[in-house]
């Protein structure tokens, strides 16, 4: 076993010694859960770039950092308050991992929904919590799942009844603190859905300039019949924060997912998303946009498995990437044998600003059954000189031409985006990260303007 | 379709399939430093050439076979295989087709190949490969007046030693992977067709293999060059004989094509795919690639792969020159319980390169096919350009089509699409061809063959003819 993996190991023995001394014994499958979680670290390591699922993605970076934990959620309100989203939502916010009852609102929460951190729907009733959990991802799913499984103990629980329509967005925020030593944090999200529920779902990660924290993500979403989510990611971490998130979603029939998987953060990216689609039109939607400066790294692998006949899948990937920016993307379709009538589409376009910019993109089809409609078209290049030249004809120069037209790039991800708020934001944050080149500062300006009016 | 007709589709016989009895002067199963040196003792190999043998079958022994291909197979016991077969009366060999043991043209009868025939309307010159010894060169003469050189790789390597050294391994080095390791350690025969400057070939050349004698690996090496300006089209097509026991292929084959050279490799494969429970087809590990290592050179890939119970082949392109061109056409057909993982790199080095790749894959039966392709471009290749296609047709729902594409940029000028769908046989499509009176079964011909046409359309007239053939026998009715 090499240090970093040790090093890793020794953070758990050393917490779990405190929390054994301050909280006491803890329910045994959850112990037993650790451990497993632990032996199967230990026994896989870091991953590297020899394996196929790790091919373009280096993840030294968090096996050769030293991370402690956060031991409290102090932040202050001004400058949590500003990096919030303008929503009337109900919220959970964590600080590094740390749940703060002070940063989050959960007034009026209408009957038939659930909304705990999982330290209390731990504490309330564990053997509820214990079904459910590591059930869609197991410790056999990646070494940062089998990492998480052993640190788990905070996160979010989201329960909506059978028939609940939750009319707000429930927002999970997770903030990072830029402190004096970097801290990991291993949050673990649940989510079921009832019967006939609906709900939308914003998961926000943003923090502190400055942070270079390690979240390691874990979030298992069950929809029952008729349920339907719409899911957003929405990741603006500090520029150097390390983020790695599976999602792991599992459908029965006539329900409906949606994610919005928005990368706008971090140094080291990599999110895995992935949809089991095991009832009849089942279907799930993901649609992503990523976009990288300096030597930001992204990488978001997808996966829709057709389990049962009639359902479908359909994608839609977008990236942008400047500098030495490097994206991935891997988006694979499984049809299972005897799935029949089922269509999946995939699309992924990028955009390369920059010659030392790289793109790896892989997207796949793995089929088993005949009566399928299937296809999946990947394209990287540059804008559309004729639209460039449409634009200077009506007398925009060359590069704010091209800087309006990455935006509208970027814009045909956004469209599907029902939230205004994070529409917008997101569509700033990319103007904003436009190269200075494009000359879109004035046009950014006036559409803020437009936007406080 | 009728269900019937499918399993006739899945039983049909093996049409090639049937053994010639030759005395073979074969050697014992096995596998190690003195196999190498009695083949290439037998060859009359000099020194060099032994030497660079043993450094692949020690590279070989540390290695690891691939595993990554999306293939099921059993390990593969290398000590079992034998390494030499050779036709008898390798000193005395026939210096025209008149002297060609007869049984060996009645071979190529029953294979439909008629050999001097062939040769003479279609103006081909035929390397023939029995086994592992080439035993018939045709045209060599009329070859020699235009200065192209054409024939075995032994004989180049003792006619043409220092062009052999300069170019052999230098596409597929010794190393490059286990197949081409091994490959190159135990190599017996191939052809070898060197262009000079400024010359276009006058004909077509062409290799037909046929795996006879039992328990042989047949490890081909072939290696073509074209000199500045030089043009050459080259056709490679195979079957083989109907047995029990699995037949290890492991063939490399590089190409050189130097500034504004054009080579075009055309491959029709139909090597005996197995029974109908995949008892017994040829595994197929080759390593195909060419390096356009002039400005404004040319290679062209199109094959059409039909047979074999494992194909392993992913035919590749460096685009090293500036402005050169790789092109990847290919149709591949499972049926029963072959496996095909095929497809191709475009590795992209030079400004201004461009590739396109067109791949056709039917799955049928309980076969699985995948597409496997890489496209990387560099990070000097500026306004590289590149085109893919892959469609896959399933016809029946025990088969699987797979693809896996890998795309490296690290261009910004560069561009890169890709396109893949998967889907069966219109139903519409059959419906509307009934609704005119044509039979079900002509129709799923005509609309395969149409799927197909991007690709046939690329090879040479005669192949062209055979590969429609080829298909509609394969797929007899077998409408979806």
């Amino acid at each position: 076993m090499s240090d970093e993996t040790q090093r890793f190991l020794d953070r758990l023995a050393e917490h779990r010694a405190a929390r054994l001394e301050s909280q006491g014994q803890e329910p045994t499958w959850i112990a037993a859960r650790r451990q497993a979680g632990a032996a199967r670290f230990e026994a896989m390591g870091f991953p590297t770039r020899r394996d196929e699922a790790w091919k373009y993605t280096d993840v030294r970076a968090i096996a050769r950092g030293d991370f402690a934990l956060a031991a409290d959620a102090d932040f202050s309100p001004a400058s949590a308050a500003a990096l919030t989203l303008p929503i009337d939502a109900f919220r959970l916010t964590f600080v590094d991992g740390v749940f703060s009852a002070a940063l989050s609102q959960l007034d009026g929460l209408p009957a038939g929904v659930s909304l705990v951190p999982l330290s209390a729907a731990l504490a309330e009733n564990h053997e509820a919590v214990g079904g459910p959990l590591g059930r869609l991802t197991g410790v056999e799913f990646s070494p940062f799942s089998a990492l998480n499984t052993a640190f788990m103990e905070e996160g979010a629980v989201l329960r909506l009844a059978p028939g609940t329509v939750v009319e707000k967005p429930i927002i999970l925020q997770f903030l990072s603190r830029a402190g004096e030593a970097p801290v990991m944090s291993h949050p673990r999200i649940l989510v079921e859905a009832g019967g006939r529920s609906q709900a939308t779902l914003i998961e926000h990660h943003v923090g502190e300039e400055g942070a270079a924290n390690f979240t390691n993500l874990v979030e298992e979403v069950i929809l029952e019949r008729n349920a339907l989510l719409t899911h957003y990611k929405l990741q603006e971490a500090p520029l150097a924060d390390l983020h790695v998130a599976s999602i792991h979603v599992e459908q029965a029939r006539d329900s409906r997912y949606t994610s919005f998987n928005l990368n706008l953060g971090g140094a080291l990216v990599r999110t895995d998303l992935i949809s089991d689609l095991n009832g009849e039109n089942a279907t799930c939607d993901f649609y992503g946009l990523f976009y990288g400066q300096d030597r930001q790294h992204v990488d978001s692998h997808t996966l829709a498995n057709h389990n049962a006949p009639h359902t479908f899948s359909n994608e839609n990937y977008k990236g942008i990437l400047d500098d030495r920016a490097h994206g991935v993307f891997n988006g694979k379709v499984v049809v299972k044998r005897d799935s029949q009538k089922i269509e999946g589409f995939q699309s992924n376009a990028n955009l390369l600003l920059s010659d030392r910019a790289e793109i790896d993109a892989k997207p796949e089809l793995e089929i088993y059954a005949d009566d399928v409609k299937c296809s999946h078209g990947t394209t990287t290049g540059q804008l559309d000189e004729e639209a460039i030249y449409t634009l200077r004809s009506r007398g925009i120069d060359r590069q704010t031409a091209r800087g309006l037209l990455t935006l509208a790039f970027a814009g045909e991800v956004l469209e599907e985006v029902d939230v205004d708020a994070v529409a917008e934001r997101v569509e700033l944050a990319v103007a904003g990260k436009l190269p200075e080149r494009f000359n879109l500062a004035g046009l950014v300006e006036a559409a803020v303007a437009l936007g406080d009016e | 379709m009728a269900s019937e007709e499918m399993e006739q589709l899945v039983r049909r016989d093996y049409k090639e399939g049937f053994v010639t009895d030759i005395e073979s002067d074969t050697l014992p199963p096995g596998l190690d430093e003195d196999t190498i040196a009695f083949i290439s003792k037998k060859k009359g190999e000099p020194e060099w050439m032994l030497e660079w043998r043993l450094k692949a079958y020690r590279a070989w022994l540390k290695m690891t076979p691939p595993s990554w291909a999306h293939l099921d197979y059993p390990p593969i016991d290398y000590q079992a295989i034998s390494y030499f077969s050779a036709p008898k009366r390798p000193e005395d060999r026939p210096q025209s087709l008149d002297e060609v043991d007869p049984k060996l043209l009645e071979t190529y009868e029953k294979l439909g190949i008629p050999l001097h025939e062939r040769a003479a309307l279609a103006g081909v010159a035929v390397d023939a490969v029995f086994d592992s010894v080439s035993v018939a060169t045709t045209f060599k003469e009329k070859l020699a007046e235009a200065g192209v050189i054409f024939c075995s790789i032994s004989e180049a390597v003792k006619e043409y030693p220092e062009l052999v050294k300069q170019y052999l391994g230098s596409v597929v080095p010794q190393t490059d992977n286990y197949f081409a390791a091994l490959n190159s350690a135990v190599f017996t025969d191939g052809s070898f067709v060197f262009v000079p400057k400024g010359v276009t070939c006058p004909m077509e050349l062409s290799t037909y293999f046929r795996i006879n004698a039992e328990n042989t690996g047949q490890f081909e090496r072939t290696l073509i060059v074209c000199e500045e300006g030089a043009q050459v089209s080259y056709l490679e097509g195979c079957t083989a004989p109907m047995r029990d026991e699995n037949q290890l292929h492991a063939a490399v084959v590089e190409l050189v094509a130097l500034d504004d050279a054009y080579i075009k490799y055309s491959t029709v494969q139909n090597w005996y795919p197995g029974d109908e429970d995949g008892k017994g087809g040829i595994y197929n590990f080759v390593t195909k690639r060419g390096d356009c290592r002039g400005d404004r050179s040319r290679i062209s890939w199109t094959q059409v792969e039909t047979g074999s119970a494992i194909t392993w082949k992913y035919p590749s392109c460096v685009l090293r020159g500036r402005e050169s061109k790789g092109e990847f056409y290919s149709v591949a057909v499972t049926n029963g319980r072959q496996q095909a993982d095929t497809g191709t790199k475009m590795i992209h080095i030079g400004e201004g390169t461009r590739s396109t790749i067109v791949s056709k894959g039917i799955s049928a039966g309980r076969s699985n096919q995948s597409y496997r392709g890489l496209v990387k471009i560099g990070p000097r290749a500026k306004g590289a350009r590149n085109f893919t296609q892959c469609d896959s047709l399933l016809i029946g729902d025990k088969c699987g089509a797979h693809t896996f594409p890998y795309q490296e940029i690290g261009n910004s000028t560069a561009t890169v699409e890709h396109e893949a769908t998967t889907s069966k046989i219109g139903e519409d499509q059959l419906f509307y061809c009934q609704s005119r009176g044509i039979s079900e079964e002509d129709a799923v011909s005509m609309i395969v063959n149409g799927f197909c046409k991007d690709v046939f359309q690329e090879l040479p007239m005669e192949f062209a003819v055979e590969a429609e053939a080829l298909l509609s026998v394969t797929l007899e009715g077998s409408v979806g």
